[in-house]
């Protein structure tokens, strides 16, 4: 095994790599399903060895193919993306368990292993976008985990999922592409791809019109691919009309890949320096993180269907946790990092109670699930526990979100942004109020009278997922010391 | 199309020889310009050419949506087994070089073998989409 450790980086990309072709090949759901679930769940243990070997020892670099940097393609974990690779690996993998009798109802038959393909393989894109060290092959794994997750979008049951997927795909090809196009400029200039020789060849010709022009697609790409207001509009038609998990999976990850790569690309490559004294990389990210956090907000209030809703509240955690990326201190940056996993794990509780919802009465509209608080008691704590947190109560992830959050803007100077972070967490109580009070107080819908509680294949990872959030509300070590250590590295702008 | 004899004949013809270009640029992409991607193109135009003269139904005989479907997989399988082979031989991920006892002769072994998995997908991909699209109104 100790000869394993120095590819635990390729490692943790090319498992689920092999593993999608052999979904494909295996032909039948069920076997799918277990290859699937091996590879994420061998990925998450890789993730949690690399998080521990990174925390504790320092950087680690790997060769591809035994060529080095810049030359080659370099692998390269810190604590940062280590601590990304830990969210999307396992949020990946409590909705594989959680997928089965999901899957069994929303997608139609003898597609089951071509769902687990694609979901291996979009999971295959964002670990590799986090995990790797060259800014060309960051727009590949983009790739990989887009043009997979399109295909999963369009396997939702309803017709819309149809151009819900192509929206996203309109949407998502010109992220890819201003990305693609910032990276072309970059390599213009410098004649390098890789991030740490990107970082050192910057410098001199930073006030080049091709490296400006350069910062600015990349910027805006990722802004798109993050969904950040006012590019947000592929995102709510997305995640509503996808399959449950793949809602989970995705509010939970997709976004939050993106924002890790702006964050890269923001502190390591280009220097917080450069963006945020040079340029006004500040307020070019405020003005649309506090739009976000109402317009999001807003709109969630008035959605009828509920995977919408949860859509558009997404929206605006984003909103928050580009406000944090845009303060550009180590305080706001622990909270970006702190809130993109407790809103990782907010949104995966959520969508997967939602998912159990859709399985018993095939719907995510409001009237339909009123009263539904008697017949699924388990599901409805789930959602009670993950809307807590959405709002930051104390004693859920959500608080220890916020609280950092105030924090960094408190030591910023920036008073008033509290108060604005305290009045769009009022409009979060209207929507989540608005489903607990459908939820238990409203009358029984005749029509549900027969629904029971969710199988408990599924109940008992949402409700791993929901307890998550109240764990890491209590017990804040693990994320709060691994976001303060990334912080810190990215704010030091280290170099590899 | 079973009137258009000049189509029929001249598509005959020219098939066996639109595959040897391929193969010629998937063997010879280490030398020359090509390799893998181009070949892959190449080879599937081939099918799509014969499905499109001598329709869909002859084409799926041919080349079953079942086996090509397996075969997108199996050029990833090949490409990625190819990468732990180096694994397995104690280097990093996909490096040929530790695949022969020479490493030059690894290093033009593993890219050929590399580039036939790229080429198999590639060819299979674009006959399924082929497929996919003549197929749509069934």
């Amino acid at each position: 095994m100790s000869n394993l450790i120095p590819h635990l980086p390729a490692l943790q990309v090319v498992i689920p790599l092999f593993a999608a072709p052999l979904c494909l090949l295996a032909g039948r759901t069920g076997l799918a399903w277990i290859i699937a679930l091996a590879a994420s769940s061998a990925a998450t243990a890789t993730a949690m060895a690399l998080a521990y070997l990174t925390y504790h020892n320092g950087v680690i670099s790997y060769q591809m193919g035994g060529w080095a940097p810049p030359w080659g393609i370099e692998y390269v974990v810190d604590t940062a993306n280590a601590f990304i690779l830990l969210l999307v690996s396992s949020i990946a993998t409590m909705v594989l368990i959680y997928s089965p009798a999901s899957v069994a109802k929303e997608i139609r038959p003898g597609r089951g292993h071509l769902y687990y393909c694609m979901y291996i393989l979009c999971l295959t894109g964002l670990l590799g976008i986090a995990i790797t060290g060259d800014a060309f092959n960051v727009f590949v794994f983009l790739e990989i985990s887009s043009l997979s997750s399109y295909a999963l979008i369009a396997m939702g049951g309803q017709r819309k999922a149809l151009t819900a997927a192509f929206q996203y795909l309109v949407m998502g090809t010109i992220g890819a592409t201003f990305f693609l196009i910032g990276v072309g400029l970059l390599y213009m200039m410098t004649g390098t791809l890789n991030m740490a020789d990107l970082q050192t060849r910057i410098p001199g010709i930073q006030d080049s019109r091709p490296v400006l022009a350069a910062f600015a697609f990349i910027t805006v790409g990722l802004a798109l691919k993050a969904a950040l207001f006012p590019m947000h509009l592929w995102l709510p038609n997305a995640y509503a009309y996808a399959p449950s998990g793949v809602s989970a999976f995705m509010a939970a990850t997709a976004t939050k890949v993106s924002l890790y790569v702006l964050l890269r690309f923001t502190f390591t490559i280009f220097g917080a320096k450069y963006a945020f004294g040079n340029l006004p990389l500040h307020w070019v990210l405020l003005v649309p993180a506090v739009l976000a956090m109402f317009a999001g907000s807003f709109s969630a209030i008035f959605q009828r269907d509920i995977k919408r809703m949860l859509a558009y509240s997404s929206v605006a955690q984003i909103g928050y946790i580009t406000l944090a990326i845009s303060l550009a201190s180590s305080a706001g940056v622990t909270a970006a990092l702190i809130h993109i996993f407790n809103h990782g794990l907010m949104k995966a509780a959520l969508f997967c109670a939602m998912g159990c919802i859709f399985y018993r009465i095939s719907s995510t509209r409001i009237d339909a699930m009123a009263g539904l608080g008697r017949q699924m008691p388990w599901t409805m704590t789930a959602i009670v526990a993950g809307g807590l947190s959405l709002l930051g109560v104390p004693l859920t992830a959500g608080f220890i979100s916020k609280w950092y959050l105030v924090q960094a803007a408190l030591q910023s100077n920036l008073w008033w942004l509290v108060i604005l972070i305290a009045l769009s967490s009022m409009l979060a109580l209207v929507y989540v109020w608005r489903l607990v009070e459908a939820l238990y107080f409203k009358e029984p819908s005749p029509n549900n009278a027969a629904v029971t509680e969710a199988p408990l294949s599924m109940l008992l990872p949402t409700l791993l997922l929901a307890g998550a959030n109240i764990y890491f509300g209590i017990d804040t070590r693990v994320p709060v010391a691994m976001a303060e250590h990334a912080a810190e590295l990215l704010m030091r702008g280290q170099i590899w | 199309m079973r009137h258009h004899r000049v189509l029929r004949i001249i598509s005959k013809l020219l098939i066996p020889f639109i595959m040897l270009f391929a193969l010629y640029v998937q063997f010879h992409g280490d030398f020359g310009p090509g390799g893998g991607f181009q070949a892959g193109v190449i080879m599937a135009s081939a099918f799509i050419l014969y499905g499109l003269i001598f329709g869909l139904e002859n084409a799926r005989k041919v080349a079953p949506p079942a086996v090509v479907t397996k075969l997108v997989a199996a050029g990833v399988l090949i490409y990625a087994g190819t990468g732990y082979m180096g694994l397995f031989k104690g280097a990093n991920f996909l490096d040929y070089g530790a695949l022969s006892k020479d490493p030059v002769a690894g290093q033009h072994l593993g890219i050929m073998i590399i580039e036939f998995g790229v080429g198999t997908t590639v060819a299979a991909a674009m006959i399924t989409i082929f497929f996919l699209f003549a197929g749509r109104d069934r």
